[in-house]
């Protein structure tokens, strides 16, 4: 049965530049990485997805949108299977990551989520110093020496686009923190595992804009690592940040495309009337 | 729709409706002008150009306000970029329409070379070009614009001919040289006019279909058999 990479296996990475990990080495992104399958999904009798089909690429920003309740935040929330906290849910279809489905049976939801990051909409650096929120995950992991642990912390923000602003006060409270920078924090936190795949939950939507463009210019450099699926309101987000944009409404996913094509001369009138601020 | 954004977009598309009137209007007074050795009209032709250069900077000044406010995508994307070049365009074919009345203005002061045949038709299939792409921009009429496309040909080949005659005449009499000359330019104006509305009409296509048509010579017709 094929596994997802486990995250020691991929350890020389976290003490190495990213860019220069990849390119003498990276193989050709799988443009079929995620594979969303007929998938439905459901909060007791209410249908949340219908039968939702479509591919995410490899090492690509892919941004889905859509109205409130079209059902976006559920299906990047079933990802890393968030979902199942909640009780009564169901689902049908599948989804599968790197060849292995998120529903086998012998799968650890525990070790999947460690594989799959997540960034929220509201940044959640817990009341830590901000050295102890990026080992954090790796702590609880066991790991304890230290060599290790400063050499994560110190690729981890470099990543996040922070080291510059907080190496000299890595030990004071990360809630001290500016909201643009406990943002990339919450980042850095989330990439410190090495994980295959980065989910955005509007990552920017408390940000001003100059945090904004921080975040997206972060979001860009990280794909080259990583997965990245984010979930915007923003449409002049969607455009600058992806690479795919997936149109939802109403719980089924009306057009997948390139975003250059979604946003210039989409194929469906209905994401042409959304995208444009006509309805929604 | 009555967004207050919608109405921006309707407020550049009326924009772009009396500036397409306006330069139709002072295309054919042009050609009255020529046709009729009638002197104020080519007074009438002048003064208007003014004001359909003013509309093509008020077109643009509302483009790049809309663009800088509201982010545009998709449609409003395409709108935006194609109202600004439409408005170039049709403010290029005004300024034909003030060469033509002023080479008109320079003919009317000698007897007419020859009976005006050629220049009347080519100008009279230039005036329906610019009149259909001013419709198929508001019927949202890909196929028209089409059409107009295919049309460009033919005024080319009168232009030619034109050219021939009048060279042929400039030869033969070098007294005519200067008549002919300026009949040469109204026919060179009248061409370019024709252009412009093939240009008007590509951008049409993008804008209704998001598919550049642009430098496709497959869909300009073949040329009349003289």
């Amino acid at each position: 049965m094929p596994t997802m990479t486990d995250p020691a296996s991929r350890e020389p990475s976290r003490v190495t530049s990213s860019a220069a990990l990849m390119e003498p080495t990276a193989p050709e992104p799988n443009p079929h990485f995620i594979q969303v399958r007929d998938y439905s999904f459901f909060y007791g009798k209410t249908q949340a997805l219908h039968g939702v089909d479509f591919q995410i690429p490899e090492r690509q920003v892919t941004a889905l949108i859509g109205p409130s309740g079209c059902g976006k935040s559920t299906l990047l929330r079933n990802f890393n299977r968030m979902n199942d906290l909640i009780d009564g849910v169901r689902h049908t279809g599948d989804i599968v990551v790197n060849g292995q489905s998120l529903y086998d049976p012998d799968l650890e939801v525990i070790a999947l989520r460690k594989r799959i990051g997540m960034v929220f909409q509201k940044s959640n650096p817990f009341p830590k110093s901000i050295y102890e929120n990026v080992v954090y995950a790796l702590r609880m992991a066991g790991q304890k020496d230290r060599k290790t642990l400063d050499e994560v912390a110190e690729q981890s923000l470099r990543d996040a686009a922070l080291w510059d602003e907080v190496k000299d006060r890595l030990h004071a409270s990360a809630l001290g923190l500016s909201g643009g920078q406990q943002q990339r924090l919450c980042i850095a936190r989330a990439i410190a595992n090495r994980p295959e795949i980065l989910l955005m939950d509007e990552p920017c939507s408390a940000l001003d804009p100059i945090a904004t463009g921080k975040v997206e210019e972060l979001i860009h450099s990280l794909k080259k690592e990583f997965t990245i699926v984010i979930v915007t309101h923003n449409m002049q987000q969607a455009g600058r940040c992806s690479d795919k944009t997936a149109f939802f409404y109403l719980g089924k996913l009306i057009e997948f495309d390139k975003t250059e094509k979604i946003f210039t001369n989409p194929a469906q009138k209905q994401t042409e009337e959304y995208i444009t601020g006509r309805f929604g | 729709m009555s967004q207050f954004w919608e109405q921006q977009l309707n407020a550049i598309r009326e924009t772009l409706l009396m500036m397409g009137g306006l330069t139709e209007r002072n295309l054919a007074l042009a050609m009255r002008a020529l046709v009729e050795r009638d002197d104020k009209l080519c007074d009438t032709v002048e003064a208007e150009d003014t004001q359909i250069d003013q509309l093509e900077i008020q077109v643009d000044e509302m483009v790049v306000s809309y663009m800088a406010t509201h982010g545009p995508v998709a449609k409003d994307c395409r709108l935006m970029l194609t109202a600004s070049k439409i408005s170039n365009n049709l403010e290029r074919i005004a300024d034909q329409a003030t060469k033509i009345a002023r080479r008109a203005r320079e003919l009317n002061t000698e007897p007419l070379l020859k009976p005006l045949i050629d220049i009347p038709l080519m100008a009279e299939i230039a005036q329906e070009m610019l009149r259909d792409s001013i419709t198929c921009f508001v019927d949202q009429n890909v196929e028209l614009a089409i059409e107009i496309i295919a049309r460009d040909k033919s005024v080319d080949s009168i232009n030619k001919q034109t050219h021939r005659e009048l060279t042929a005449q400039m030869i033969e009499e070098p007294g005519t040289i200067t008549r002919a000359l300026n009949l040469m330019t109204i026919a060179k104006a009248i061409e370019r006019v024709a252009d412009h509305c093939t240009n008007i009409a590509e951008e049409v296509f993008y804008l209704y279909k998001g598919e550049d048509i642009r430098h496709d010579h497959t869909l300009k017709g073949p040329a009349p058999s003289a």
